[in-house]
């Protein structure tokens, strides 16, 4: 079983610079579990408590995954993950957390 | 250094004025490797706010897929402080997440007149650099 997972530039020195990796796992959290025992330190760069991280965007092929259900998001064989960083900033910091 | 056309910097200017007071943010694309911004992208703020911006994620997403599908990169990121100086925030520098790219800063904080720099952003570290707009 393969899910491929594009990595963007910022995170590419976990992954030996590598810019797509591929991972195993029923579910999105399952799969970044997996994708850390070969690339450590991924993990910690994505999640943090149990969630994605505020400014981290993780997509299911074309859908952002916030949108579907966040870790416990169902992947299979054949499905594209896309990692990009938020692009975000601003005279002060945000208001609340997303 | 960044080297912009005349149309990309008064087109940045344009969408920071007509978004004031909230942030305007968008993209420069040009060719990968090439350091030449060559293709305008206004992005939505989805934050809409006076002091934070945020591409949509769904929007960027669209936008990174066609820069690769074009052999693009973003040549340039910008965004605009509408009543700050144009110069990254602590915010801006904890969030900068595309080492290439160069961030434009505008401000719109003085009706007269729109202030316009630029900054490389890579580790923490902010350099500021000169601005060439080329006619």
């Amino acid at each position: 079983m393969a899910i491929e997972v594009r990595i963007p530039t910022i995170l590419r020195g976990y992954t030996g610079g590598a810019k797509q990796v591929t991972g195993t796992g029923s579910t999105l959290g399952e799969l970044i579990t997996d994708l850390d025992s070969r690339h450590h330190g991924l993990a910690d760069r994505l999640t943090d408590g149990g969630g994605l991280r505020r400014f981290v965007n993780v997509y299911l092929n074309d859908e952002d995954v916030r949108f579907l259900d966040g870790l416990d998001t169902p992947v299979k064989d054949g499905d594209t993950v896309t990692v990009l960083p938020a692009v975000a900033g601003g005279a002060r910091p945000p208001a609340a957390a997303r | 250094m960044l080297m912009i056309p005349r149309a990309l910097h008064d087109k940045i200017v344009a969408h920071a004025r007509a978004d004031h007071p909230d942030e305007a943010c968008g993209v420069l694309a040009g060719p990968a490797g090439s350091d030449r911004p060559e293709r305008f992208i206004a992005m939505t703020n989805a934050a809409r706010s006076p002091t934070f911006y945020e591409f949509d994620s769904a929007e960027q997403f669209r936008v990174w897929r066609e820069m690769e599908e074009r052999d693009e990169e973003p040549v340039v990121i910008y965004h605009s402080h509408t009543a700050t100086e144009a110069y990254p925030s602590r915010t801006d520098v904890a969030l900068a997440s595309e080492p290439g790219a160069h961030y434009v800063l505008v401000s719109t904080r003085d009706a007269g007149q729109t202030e316009f720099r630029s900054f490389r952003i890579v580790d923490g570290a902010v350099t500021e650099e000169p601005v060439t707009v080329v006619e």
